[in-house]
């Protein structure tokens, strides 16, 4: 029994001017191949303009047993949101 | 006598319905998913090909003939596709190994015939030609990877490349219909094409580490005129068995 | 294609005693009762780990074998509109087991573990692939009720549970949107057609029916994991509930093309809203579950007589891989 190709996630831009976003994963033993069957897989309805791929195993994933540490702090910096600041309605433009 | 454009058309057509429905064989067997995906999009776009060059050939004829009549009810020696077509896919060395040299030589008439004097080939050329160069770069990919792969993979390919070669002199043959064709800049200029493909076709070999295909052999042609291989008259049968069981039918 | 769990067993019995945390079992079992993703590596329950890798590579695989039944008209279609059509719609199974395949994988589980599991005969697919395609009507018959099954299983499922299942079906809902149309159309052009061809559409009506209500897997007095796989929202209505909605979707749309569905006691019952139908042969049903179907073995040969053939060309590019590395790590030591 041998292994299967590396596992390679894909990102595909939807069209100009956005971002790529992950869609799913292929398996390819190379980058060349991953981009064709990324292609073959994921844009086979005009899917995409543009495609990124990156071996699965190189993504360093933040831990969700942290999500505490890592994400709740945020939640208390209300002043980085605009809301957060009164304006009189008379004044415009900001 | 058949219109020179009818019989152009037609044989353009016919060579993308046979490797069409070589290629779409493969579906469900392919060495993974993901491969078995790009074949059957290589499959749909020669398909599509078909499709059209077909029903311009019909519509050239103007005798009532339809893409589907044309696919469906012409018997092996009113085929005009080239050999190399019809052949049987073999391993996946053998498929990949005729993809590469026929969409490579595709790519190289479809250019061509994008800028010829009739526009209704041209407009079809224009967008098969981006079709078909994908598929010579995913076959370039893979040749290069069985030839420089293990011993095994290397071995195969270079028997796949060495079976298809025989056929390769034929795609770039011109008949009288043709030259003719050529003087009114309607049909591709097939000889000049050629320095373009041995050098895609040496640049791929180079890059495999593979041999150039054991050359001269003595080129095995008649496609254009309808003398085939044995294998055409057995892909008809499965291609056409339905429509021509029923041929009072719609589908 | 298929998504109700064949193995009998029991989700979390089968399994050793749980050992695991009360407190995180807790959150975990309140986050899937607010209707949270769960994503793959938060934590969870063994059974729950166990129960999906189960269900979607199962799921996976009732794709691929999938594409065997119909694969086998697409060098036959009767029209070259038909043909692509047909093999756009195989490759869409196709790439609908990879999705899943993918999605499985998330939960430590190898591609290559599956696909042996399916050719050792470990794992289950589908029984409705074990029938055989015997004529152009079967490819619309299986578009119309096959898939027409298997939306009525999968479109629950885009909110199921497992982040990544559930992303998997929302992509593969919307590819398959085309596959039950396609089907009835053949359908209704053969309905409308020649009485050979109206012949052939009845017949493979006739064919596919009763393995198409088996489809939504076994009564529910007799499916024990139902009531576990619906509280962790990895399946969100029972067997009976959703082949009930099948027939009373579908026999209209028979009847709309002058199709006969082959049931004597199908019957519109009034007071229940629903239809009546007749008694599911349950004898057949294990035993094609049992691999006792007309062509399992046909179906598992082709199967891997596919993957084997195909592993020297895994093996040779996973060979020019290495090759490339060691050529460019060379080349950045000089």
């Amino acid at each position: 029994m041998s292994a299967d190709w590396p596992l390679w996630e894909v990102f595909i831009r939807a069209r100009g001017g956005l971002s790529h976003r992950h869609v799913g994963s292929v398996h390819a033993p190379d980058s060349a191949i991953a981009l064709k069957h990324a292609r073959d897989v994921y844009t086979r309805r005009m899917e995409g303009v543009s495609i990124w791929v990156a071996r699965s195993s190189e993504i360093a994933a933040s831990d969700p047993a942290e999500a505490g540490p890592t994400f709740a702090p945020a939640e208390t910096k209300v002043y980085r949101h605009p809301t957060f600041y009164s304006i009189p309605p008379h004044v415009k433009n900001m | 006598m058949d219109d020179p454009i009818f019989t152009y058309a037609l044989r353009i057509g016919d060579d993308a319905l046979v490797l069409g429905q070589r290629v779409s064989e493969w579906c469900g067997t392919a060495p993974t998913l993901e491969v078995d995906l790009s074949l059957a999009n290589v499959a749909l776009d020669l398909i599509g090909q078909a499709t059209l060059f077909l029903g311009l050939a019909g519509e050239i004829e103007g005798a009532g003939r339809d893409a589907d009549r044309l696919a469906f009810f012409r018997d092996v020696d009113a085929f005009q596709n080239a050999l190399m077509v019809e052949q049987p896919n073999g391993d996946f060395a053998r498929t990949i190994a005729r993809q590469f040299l026929f969409s490579t030589y595709q790519e190289g008439f479809y250019g061509a015939l994008s800028h010829s004097a009739e526009p209704r080939l041209a407009a079809i050329a224009a967008k098969a030609v981006k079709e078909v160069r994908y598929h010579a770069a995913l076959a370039g990919d893979w040749i290069v990877r069985l030839g420089d792969g293990t011993d095994e993979s290397r071995q195969r390919m270079i028997e796949a490349l060495d079976w298809h070669w025989r056929f390769v002199d034929e795609l770039f043959a011109m008949d009288a219909g043709e030259r003719a064709l050529l003087e009114k800049s309607i049909a591709v200029d097939r000889a000049a094409l050629r320095p373009a493909f041995d050098a895609a076709v040496g640049a791929i070999l180079a890059a495999g580490d593979l041999p150039a295909p054991r050359y001269p052999q003595r080129p095995v042609m008649g496609g254009r005129r309808g003398h085939h291989s044995e294998h055409l008259g057995h892909l008809l049968a499965t291609l056409q068995h339905i429509p021509r069981s029923y041929p009072d039918a719609r589908w | 294609m298929y998504t109700t769990d064949l193995s009998g067993k029991p989700a979390g019995q089968a399994e050793p005693p749980s050992e695991e945390p009360a407190e995180l079992l807790a959150r975990f079992e309140a986050r899937v009762a607010a209707d949270e993703f769960i994503e793959p590596k938060d934590w969870m329950p063994e059974a729950y780990r166990k129960t999906l890798v189960r269900q979607i590579s199962q799921h996976a695989h009732s794709e691929v074998v999938g594409m065997l039944p119909e694969g086998n008209w697409i060098t036959r279609a009767p029209s070259l509109k038909r043909k692509a059509v047909l093999l756009a719609k195989v490759q869409d199974e196709g790439g609908h087991g990879l999705y899943l395949y993918c999605a499985a994988e998330t939960l430590g589980t190898s591609r290559q573990e599956m696909i042996d599991a399916l050719h050792s005969g470990r794992a289950k697919y589908s029984t409705i692939f074990n029938y055989p395609t015997l004529s152009w009507a079967d490819v619309g018959a299986i578009g119309w009720l096959v898939d027409g099954a298997a939306i009525l299983n999968q479109v629950p499922l885009q909110r199921t549970s497992y982040g990544p299942y559930a992303r998997a079906m929302v992509r593969v809902c919307k590819e398959e949107s085309f596959h039950q149309r396609q089907g009835y159309e053949i359908m209704m052009t053969l309905a409308a057609g020649t009485p050979a061809q109206k012949r052939m559409a009845q017949d493979a009506l006739d064919r596919w029916w009763w393995p198409s209500l088996m489809m939504f897997g076994p009564p529910d007095e007799a499916s024990p994991n139902s009531a576990q796989s619906i509280r962790w929202r990895i399946k969100r209505e029972t067997n009976d509930e959703l082949r009930q909605k099948f027939v009373d979707i579908t026999v209209p749309q028979a009847e709309a093309i002058g199709l006969q569905v082959p049931d004597p006691a199908l019957c519109w019952n009034e007071a229940r809203g629903h239809y009546d139908f007749g008694a599911i042969d349950w004898e057949e049903f294990r035993a094609v579950i049992r691999g006792e179907g007309p062509v399992a073995k046909e179906r598992m040969a082709a199967r891997t007589k596919a993957w084997e053939d195909g592993a020297w060309v895994r093996a040779a590019a996973e060979a020019h891989a290495v090759k490339q590395a060691a050529r460019r790590q060379a080349e950045a030591a000089e």
